[in-house]
């Protein structure tokens, strides 16, 4: 095994990643970094968090051989980690709960959050309730339209959720206000980004407090398989949970690393968000990452039916990643992840996000051509319920 | 000696201080920019701060955030502010102008186009404000070669540690920041920036202007008495939005003028 230690001291991945924001944020950067340092390494903090996953979160959560998915597709065997099984139903709440715990011994007494799909919203508004802390969520507009029952689910837990009206009213404007409100109000607030975005330390903290996923995979496929997967494939939106999941395999230079892209209406037309596939470097969030920007290096819109991909950046360590060789990125349209996820629905009686579907979707792509014997891991990494309205729409049904 | 040093040395022997508005290019639209430019000149401005607009401007608040977006509406790129300063020299070659903005379009450009262009056109400093010290060697680098300054912000939050690193890499002025938030947001608390410049100064050897929450000739007076430069944005940003593209260069011009009256009085 090859020793893999990035980010560097500065939050660097080769190129990528880095702190790029103006000075008023820096000290709180600063604070926020030599206070995470040292926890990341002590077993108190540690054990406080491995409690917490297993008591509160439902921790470790199950691998799953979808048996009849993987006949219809006639190849290799499809797996699936259960991050849909968690609690509030998708990875994001392993990143919320660590960053919750690294507040608390901050003596941050309110935090504040960017959403897109609303998962991470809802993740982060329970762990404030959990903590008795004040939170702030802030999601784009449309957003606020498309995952409407996600926003109630905020609501109930004590959050106000303000909608932003600024720019593409999505994801990246609702990232773009959190950032205006933390710098504004540095003292007191903690902000939780929610994936591996953003200005160091954030990518290597949200990987971090993610990789409980990749770890228990490291541990569960051989239990149950007696060895480890050929694949694992991941959804990558900004790619919190592909890192989660990719991150301590990358030394297992055996196991392909598949991080799959939403590819909307399809690379062709434009009107998709599949950054690593088609975008390229830049600065944006805080960090040096692939980006999807016109030739003059303004952000241009993207486009997914899954308010969780439909982001312009991605994470600098998948960008790495993908320079290195070491994962492969790829992408499926719209209606592919639709179909996968009616697959799902009918043949395993799991209803996954339209995020992870995209996973999904690309596992039934390759599984076709691959022998009987092959396995492929898929980060099932959310459960589809906030999605209802989207699908039934697609289908032509109100709800 | 620089178009920004030359300026400075000029208002220390006048016993003056430097007033610095910044407007976003292309805002209302292009065809204003340079109008604008010339009326805040003859208004009373020493130096300008021309803002590049861009698609996430993070650290701006709502009035600067719209006058990007006017700006990108009409399809302004950098490359179009560059040809703006161009043409703003063939009338004007004594006042500086500052370009000020994020990261992203300058690394579209490329860091070496993007130096080249400036200094042919005539531009005299960079502010990105998403480039922190730590992030902007190369570029300072290169923009040195050209012969143009490169401002640095530093905000109340600044350690003693990080205004020495802005000292050594920074030239032509840097730009205190004199508020914790975005741009347009609130108002200064004079006693704060008067409490941490004495400490700036013994680290930089440039002049140092203030900004954020200068909204009238009142607060720009109070700054002129204890900073080198005045810098105000966003109220101007709002002058603008209130305007037509026929008066804006006008209402532009008597505000400034105000400014100026206030702080030379």
């Amino acid at each position: 095994m090859q020793m893999y230690d990035l980010p560097d001291r500065n939050g660097h991945f080769g190129p990528y990643g880095g702190v790029f924001v103006a000075e008023t944020l820096i000290h709180a950067l600063d604070e926020l970094r030599t206070q995470y340092e040292k926890l990341r390494s002590d077993p108190a903090f540690i054990e406080e968090f491995e409690y917490e996953l297993k008591h509160y979160v439902g921790r470790p959560s199950p691998v799953y051989h979808a048996k009849r998915l993987s006949q219809k597709c006639g190849g290799a065997q499809i797996w699936l980690k259960r991050e849909d099984l968690n609690h509030t139903g998708a990875h994001k709440i392993n990143n919320t709960m660590g960053q919750a715990l690294v507040a608390r011994h901050m003596g941050k007494k309110r935090i504040i959050a960017e959403t897109g799909a609303g998962q991470h919203g809802v993740a982060s508004a329970t762990v404030a309730a959990r903590y008795g802390m004040e939170c702030v969520v802030y999601m784009g507009s449309e957003d606020v339209i498309r995952q409407s029952p996600n926003v109630y689910r905020m609501k109930l837990l004590g959050a106000s959720v303000v909608p932003v009206e600024s720019g593409s009213k999505t994801l990246k404007d609702a990232l773009n206000e959190a950032m205006r409100d933390w710098v504004t109000n540095v003292e007191g607030t903690f902000y939780i980004i929610g994936t591996v975005a953003g200005p160091h330390p954030y990518p290597m903290m949200v990987r971090d407090f993610n990789s409980v996923v990749g770890r228990e995979l490291l541990t569960q496929m051989p239990d149950v398989l007696g060895r480890q997967p050929d694949a694992i494939l991941a959804c990558v939106g900004g790619g919190s949970n592909a890192m989660g999941a990719f991150y301590p395999y990358i030394p297992h230079k055996e196991v392909r690393l598949i991080g799959v892209e939403a590819g909307g209406f399809g690379i062709a037309t434009g009107k998709h968000a599949a950054t690593l596939c088609a975008g390229k470097p830049g600065v944006l969030h805080g960090n040096r990452t692939y980006l999807m920007q016109d030739d003059n290096g303004q952000i241009i819109e993207t486009h997914s039916i899954s308010a969780g991909l439909d982001y312009p950046g991605v994470g600098p360590e998948h960008a790495w990643l993908k320079d290195t060789g070491r994962a492969e990125y790829v992408s499926v349209t719209d209606d592919e992840a639709l179909e996968a996820f009616h697959a799902m629905c009918r043949l395993e009686g799991i209803i996954p996000a339209l995020e992870s579907s995209h996973a999904v979707a690309h596992a039934m792509k390759i599984a076709r051509d691959m022998p009987k014997d092959k396995v492929l891991l898929v980060n099932l990494s959310g459960r589809g319920d906030k999605d209802m309205n989207t699908v039934a729409k697609h289908s032509g049904i109100e709800l | 000696m620089s178009r920004i040093s030359e300026t400075f040395a000029r208002l220390r022997s006048q016993g003056r201080k430097a007033l610095i508005p910044f407007v976003t290019a292309g805002d209302p639209t292009q065809a204003a920019t340079v109008p604008i430019m010339q009326s805040l000149v003859t208004a009373g401005a020493d130096i300008i701060e021309l803002g590049v607009p861009f698609s996430d401007p993070m650290a701006d608040g709502p009035t600067i955030q719209r006058s990007s977006e006017r700006a990108l509406k009409n399809g302004t790129s950098l490359r179009n502010v560059l040809g703006f300063v161009s043409t703003f020299r063939q009338t004007d070659n004594s006042t500086p102008v500052v370009l000020m903005g994020y990261a992203n379009p300058i690394e579209a450009m490329g860091y070496e186009a993007f130096t080249e262009a400036a200094a042919s056109a005539g531009v005299d400093g960079v502010l990105v404000v998403d480039y922190p010290p730590e992030e902007s060697e190369k570029l300072t680098m290169a923009l040195r070669t050209k012969g143009i300054d490169s401002i640095f912000l530093l905000s109340p939050t600044s350690e003693e540690s990080r205004i020495e690193g802005v000292g050594r890499l920074a030239s032509g002025y840097v730009y205190y920041v004199s508020l914790k938030g975005v741009t347009g947001a609130a108002n200064i608390d004079l006693s704060e920036v008067s409490g941490r410049l004495p400490m700036i100064r013994a680290h930089v050897n440039l002049p140092i202007g203030v900004g954020f929450g200068i909204r009238d000739g009142e607060t720009a007076r109070a700054i002129a008495g204890i900073a080198d430069a005045v810098v105000i944005g966003s109220r101007l940003v709002q002058e603008i939005e209130a305007s037509t593209p026929e008066n804006v260069a006008a209402n532009i011009g008597a505000l400034v003028r105000s400014i100026r009256t206030a702080m030379d009085a």
